[in-house]
């Protein structure tokens, strides 16, 4: 009998889909505990007790100065061997909305340099929306790299809602752009319903991001971050034509890649 | 100590201008060409070059769409910024905005933190403010917008040219404590004490505040003037619907009036009794707590409160609707449960609303429009709470006076809350600091405003911070569970003295204000007892219990203080520094206001009124009128809106607020399955609310929405026998015999309609005195508004239906009494010359055609239901094409197409069924109204005869375009 990899899903000040991806992991098989930073901190936790790593979505510190931007300081100043080690033990990590942003503004992704962490120069960001506004609607996502342990084997769209006014995906170092795709990094895109690209028109790419960017991995694969909440259609009915019969784009299978991956580790 | 500016620019146009542009442009400043906007920040500290250029990279700017520049105070005198390109003669020019002295900055506070943590110790105080680059404007101009958009003067300071920081003043502490002169004092003396103190008391009041000290043998102190004052505030005391009303000239007897001559109490009369005499078991609080409660299932218990924030969104549109949603998320945290849904219902002046035309003092509609919507946004987006339900409605009386209502559902294990403190309980205030934030709140939003309420009650303005209270969530949900309080209620109006009041009014309490921690110094005692500074709770703890609870909160970064205990004395006794500020007995302070006794006059109810405008029909044809229903403003799409909110957070929201295949139809009801439930239960929020049915007749329309709200909520599958209802009445000064007639018209409507469905009200707000008194001695009131909440359960969520056709070849029924009129109707609003109608009235078997309907949903007869409602049958038809891209080609049947078409109703809803289950759904009909109009069609066509005749035949593309008509 193999047992339920444990899930480590971080509380921040002001993080509010934490039940939300530990019902998502519960099902996909983990075994979700939710863990405030200030026990981390403390020491009454370990990054390395677990065999799965979760940013969920929310507000951390409210968004003040930058959404992602503090809880990333945090991650820097606090946890910043602990989260290079997890991450190069090749565990799954995932970081969704905020969690994506302060992965981003903390330079673990899309982590194509080296010295990620500890470098000031950051040439990617996810800053505001095109539109200039929080925006809440349903996506659809092509999964797309192969290299990411999260995406891996995925063909089917995702179907899932995005609840962010910062998620527009930019970069002053156009280079990055085609080292992203050619390392396969460009994990998930924003896509019409029928699965074609977004090509950048809204609101099927609800943003603005670059290359229709909804989430990136590492080089290595392990760590995705993403703007859209797959969390939040685990349930059919929680689609918004269910009640027309229409409840496909779960984002459940994409969950259970990360469990997969972390069971056989 | 030097202040170093920074100022954060966009590389590229900063996303934020365009929409700033608009607004400009919609406010009437139209020769606006570019606003661009920067991000100010000035720290205070001993700072090195490096520090300086570590801060703008790493915390205040983001480098790679950003660039900071920064330079120390007050050494640079010219700008260092390019000088400004001059186009067409007239310059860039320059304003900045900062925040007033004292008003919460939540960023500065998150700045000062995260520098620390970077090792940057030297910051000292820190604030933010906004920098705008305006081209194509003049000077005069570049004034008028700053005072139009850019600044509120009630929270803040704006400047043509380099502002300079405010950072609140470093008063001396002080325990001042003034006594005030009661005893001896004549009545207009009285009078004048009350309204220097802007304490809203009336005469009597006054009198009996003055016997007591005479028998106290002394005179009362400012702190307990105060809190007096506030105790027995219209808003936390009730005292018009707790009043003995005298109907002064009842009518002749007519539908619905009677002849009391006396009423004791709206409350205890309408709707207590109505609870009352429904007696549903399924009822676990109303009216005692926080919020009401009802049984969910065998495991847990909802609360839902709806509270309104007018007053507080009049004159700061964000802070006051961002405090409302916070304060009836702490209603809920009140009863101890998990806030998982916000509702909110909204009511706006019309946004076309010329400045010219604007009482002065009133913000402009648009503007109080889209500073509502981001406060209500941001409070319940950063909490994670999802916002499913709401309306809009605009009107001219609410030009003045928007009303703002927030409401929230808790959800709750049963049997955790508790309520009795013990004595030698400590008292103890989580959360939020204390600062001047609110001061006389409960005693403003009890007073008619004039033009200077802005201006004298800028104190009245709480500024939220939803990060604080997500972590008094995160604090109280584990300390309930594991019983680490005894009782528990929230800071809200009236602040500590209305929280430690009502929790030590059967008790008694001690409690030194020196305590209290502050968000700076000088505060005195009466201000840091009766300030409504937010995110804060109050909960009785027992010692031994207080290391568990500070561990909790150093775990989620909330603060604890204790400021006393719990003394089984049945006094209230405050200190300060251990000297006594406020020694009351707990019976005078809370039972010691003398019942009002007011006057009411019932008016005869107005048919059609007069329309303020001209237009109407005007010879167009029944199509024409259809699309200009669409698309005005009551009833076209709230989509711009509504994709503002989070309404998926915490993954429960099974029927949303747009339902449909391009899901961008109007939903009936919101139905929630709230996470970490196991069974199939959900919950279905509604609300109904008609201020054209109140201008008309008060009676009909609380009966009218009432049975909105229910129909909405059976129509997505409540069980219309697990419905509860919710009321909050927002009128005008109830001291005009006549706006109380109507008051006391709308409360017995509820009465009569709550007997009549069997759903009992478990809570209600009212607010009261929404007037203005124009500089030009006019009074502008708002039409009477009530607005009914429900909160129903639907047994099986897999049974729930969307209101969007579903498949051509269905049939379409109407259900209910159809007896379509023009009263009040929107048709009315359009058409000059139509007959005249009274409001729509309730059939009595209102409640059978519901309890026939749910019987269908259950056994999954029902593929779509709409109800009828503003616009009549035609607009619900409309919406239930929209939403499905089906057509429909119905027919009424022998009747006057105009009011077949646009006539409202109350009871009414299309529905449809499939051909072959037609049958079972008739016969579960029986006896009932029941007519089958049409059929789904494939064809794109939304097509309506009467008695064969076509009468409309419109492209469902049409109904899409009038129906997204931006909000004008």
């Amino acid at each position: 009998m193999t047992t339920k990899p444990t899930a480590l899903i971080l509380q921040a000040y002001g993080t509010n889909r934490d039940y939300d991806v530990a019902e998502a992991l519960s099902i996909a098989g983990a075994d979700p505990v939710l863990v405030p930073l200030n026990h981390l901190r403390l020491g009454k936790r370990h990054f390395s007790d677990f065999q799965l790593l979760v940013l969920p979505g929310g507000f951390s510190y409210a968004d003040a100065l930058g959404a992602g931007k503090l809880l990333a300081l945090d991650l820097k100043a606090y946890f910043a061997d602990e989260i290079r080690a997890f991450v190069e033990s090749g565990r799954p990590v995932i970081g969704i909305c905020n969690g994506f942003q302060a992965l981003v503004k903390a330079g673990i992704l899309p982590g194509n340099r080296k010295q990620g962490m500890e470098s000031s120069d950051a040439t990617t960001t996810l800053t505001f929306n095109a539109k200039g506004h929080f925006e809440c609607r349903w996506v659809s996502l092509r999964p797309g790299s192969q290299n990411c342990i999260w995406t891996k084997g995925l063909s089917e769209t995702i179907e899932c809602p995005i609840a962010h006014g910062e998620g527009n995906f930019q970069t002053s170092d156009q280079s990055l752009l085609s080292a992203l795709s050619s390392l396969n990094q460009i994990a998930l895109t924003y896509a019409h319903l029928d699965g074609s690209p977004a090509n950048g028109e809204y609101p099927a790419n609800p943003n603005g991001s670059l290359l229709d960017i909804a989430g990136l991995c590492n080089p290595a694969g392990n760590v995705l971050g993403l703007m859209p909440h797959p969390e939040n259609h685990i349930h059919p009915h929680q689609h918004p034509r269910w009640t027309r019969g229409l409840t496909m784009g779960s984002g459940l299978p994409l969950f259970r890649k990360g469990v997969k991956y972390a069971e056989a580790l | 100590m030097p202040i170093y500016r920074f100022v954060i620019r966009f590389n590229q146009p900063d996303p934020r201008s365009d929409a700033l542009l608009a607004d400009a442009h919609a406010l009437g400043v139209e020769k606006l060409k570019l606003i661009t906007c920067q991000d100010i920040y000035f720290i205070e500290g001993q700072l090195s070059p490096e520090e300086c250029r570590q801060l703008a990279l790493k915390i205040l700017s983001d480098p790679v769409t950003q660039t900071a520049d920064w330079y120390e105070l007050p050494g640079a005198v010219s700008d260092p910024e390019p000088a400004p390109s001059e186009d067409e003669g007239t310059a860039t020019v320059f304003v900045e905005v900062a925040l007033r002295p004292g008003v919460t900055d939540p960023v500065a506070a998150q700045l000062i933190r995260a520098a620390h943590e970077l090792g940057f110790d030297g910051v000292h105080r820190a604030a933010t403010g906004s920098r705008f680059l305006l081209e194509g404007l003049d000077q005069e101009q570049a004034g008028e917008l700053a005072s139009r958009l850019l600044a509120n003067p009630t929270i803040q300071r704006w400047k043509k040219g380099s502002i300079s920081p405010s950072f609140p003043q470093e008063a001396a502490s002080s325990g001042e404590v003034e006594t005030i002169h009661l005893r001896g004092l004549s009545d207009s003396e009285l009078l004048a004490v009350s309204g220097s103190r802007r304490a809203a008391l009336e005469l009597a009041e006054m009198k009996a505040i003055q016997a007591y000290f005479q028998s106290e043998g002394r005179d009362p102190t400012d702190v307990e003037f105060e809190a007096i004052a506030q105790t027995w505030s219209e808003h936390c005391g009730h005292k018009t619907f707790k009043a003995k009303i005298t109907i002064a000239s009842p009518l002749p007897s007519g539908e619905g009036r009677g002849d009391e001559g006396e009423i004791d109490s709206l409350l205890k009369t309408y709707l207590k009794s109505a609870t009352d005499k429904i007696a549903a078991p399924w009822v676990r609080s109303a009216f005692v707590d926080n919020a009401g409660i009802i049984d969910f299932d065998d495991e847990f218990e909802v609360s839902f409160k709806v509270e309104t924030h007018n007053h507080p969104s009049a004159i700061e549109p964000f802070g006051g609707a961002n405090t409302g949603v916070g304060g009836v998320v702490r209603d809920v945290l009140g009863v101890s449960a998990k806030p998982i849904a916000n509702t909110d219902v909204l009511c706006f002046g019309p946004q076309s609303a010329s400045f010219s035309d604007l009482p002065v003092g009133v913000l402009h509609p648009r503007r109080i429009l889209s500073g509502v919507v981001a406060g209500v946004q941001d409070y319940g987006n950063k909490m994670g709470i999802p916002t499913v339900n709401g309306a809009l409605w605009f009107d001219p009386g609410y030009t003045a006076n928007p009303l703002v209502f927030c409401g929230t559902v808790g959800l709750a294990p049963k049997g955790r809350h508790v309520r009795t403190p013990r004595r030698g309980d400590r008292v103890i205030v989580l959360g939020g600091r204390t600062g001047r934030d609110g001061l006389r709140g409960a005693t403003f939003s009890s007073m008619t405003m004039d033009a200077q309420t802005g201006e004298v009650s800028g104190a009245s303005v709480q500024i939220g911070d939803p990060i604080i209270e997500k972590g008094l969530v995160d604090v109280l949900l584990p300390a309930r569970d594991r019983g680490l309080y005894t009782a528990i209620t929230d800071c809200g109006a009236g602040g500590l003295s209305s929280a430690v009041g009502e929790m030590a009014s059967s008790i008694g309490a001690d409690v030194d204000l020196a305590h209290v921690h502050l968000k700076y110094p000088g505060l005195t005692p009466w201000e840091i007892w009766l300030s409504e500074a937010q995110e804060r709770m109050v909960v009785a703890v027992p010692p031994e219990n207080i290391p568990a609870l500070q561990e909790l909160c150093d775990t989620y970064n909330t603060e604890l203080t204790e400021i006393g205990e719990f003394t089984g004395s049945g006094r209230l006794v405050v200190r300060y520094d251990n000297k006594v500020v406020l020694d009351l007995a707990n019976e005078f302070l809370h039972e010691g206001i003398p019942q009002r006794q007011l006057k009411a006059i019932f008016s005869t109810p107005s048919l059609v009124l007069p329309r303020p405008d001209g237009g109407g029909l005007g010879g167009g044809s029944l199509a024409e009128t259809l699309l200009k229903l669409l698309s005005h403003p009551n009833i076209a799409s709230k989509a711009s809106i509504i994709h503002l909110y989070d309404h998926e957070v915490q993954g429960g929201t099974v029927v949303k607020p747009l339902a449909g295949l391009e899901a961008d139809a109007p939903s009936d009801a919101a139905v929630v399955k709230p996470i970490g439930t196991t069974g199939k239960t959900g919950i279905v929020l509604s609300n109904g609310l008609n201020p054209e049915y109140g201008k008309c007749d008060a009676h009909r329309m609380a009966l009218a929405v009432l049975d909105e709200a229910i129909r909405n909520a059976v129509a997505v599958g409540a069980d219309p026998a697990r419905i509860a209802v919710l009321d909050n009445f927002c009128w005008g000064d109830p001291l005009r015999p006549e706006t109380l007639g109507s008051l006391v018209e709308a409360a017995r409507g509820c009465h009569d309609g709550a007997l009549l469905f069997g759903t009992p009200f478990i809570s209600g707000k009212d607010s009261l005195n929404n007037e203005y008194l124009g500089a030009d001695g006019q009074r502008h009131a708002i039409p009477p508004t009530l607005l009914i909440s429900a909160i129903g359960l639907i047994p099986d969520i897999a049974k729930a239906v969307t209101m969007d056709l579903k498949q051509a070849g269905n049939l379409l029924f109407l259900v209910g009494e159809f007896a379509p009129v023009f009263g009040g109707s929107h048709f009315a609003l359009l058409a000059p010359d139509i007959s005249h109608d009274p409001v729509p009235t309730l059939a009595t078997n209102t409640p059978k055609v519901y309890r026939a309907l749910h019987a269908c949903t259950k056994q999954g007869l029902i593929r779509s239901c709409h109800d009828l409602s503003e616009g009549g049958l035609a607009v619900a038809a409309a919406e239930m094409c929209i939403g499905g891209r089906l057509g429909l080609d119905l027919d009424l049947g022998p009747r006057d197409p105009v009011r077949g078409l646009f006539g409202e109703t109350t009871g009414c809803l299309l529905v449809e069924v499939e051909p072959d289950k037609a049958e079972t759904f008739e016969a579960l009909f029986t006896g009932l109204p029941v007519v089958h109009l049409g059929t789904v069609t494939d064809a794109p066509t939304l097509s309506i005869r009467t008695n064969t005749e076509l009468q409309i035949t419109i492209p469902i593309t049409a109904l899409v375009t009038a129906w997204n008509t931006p909000l004008q």
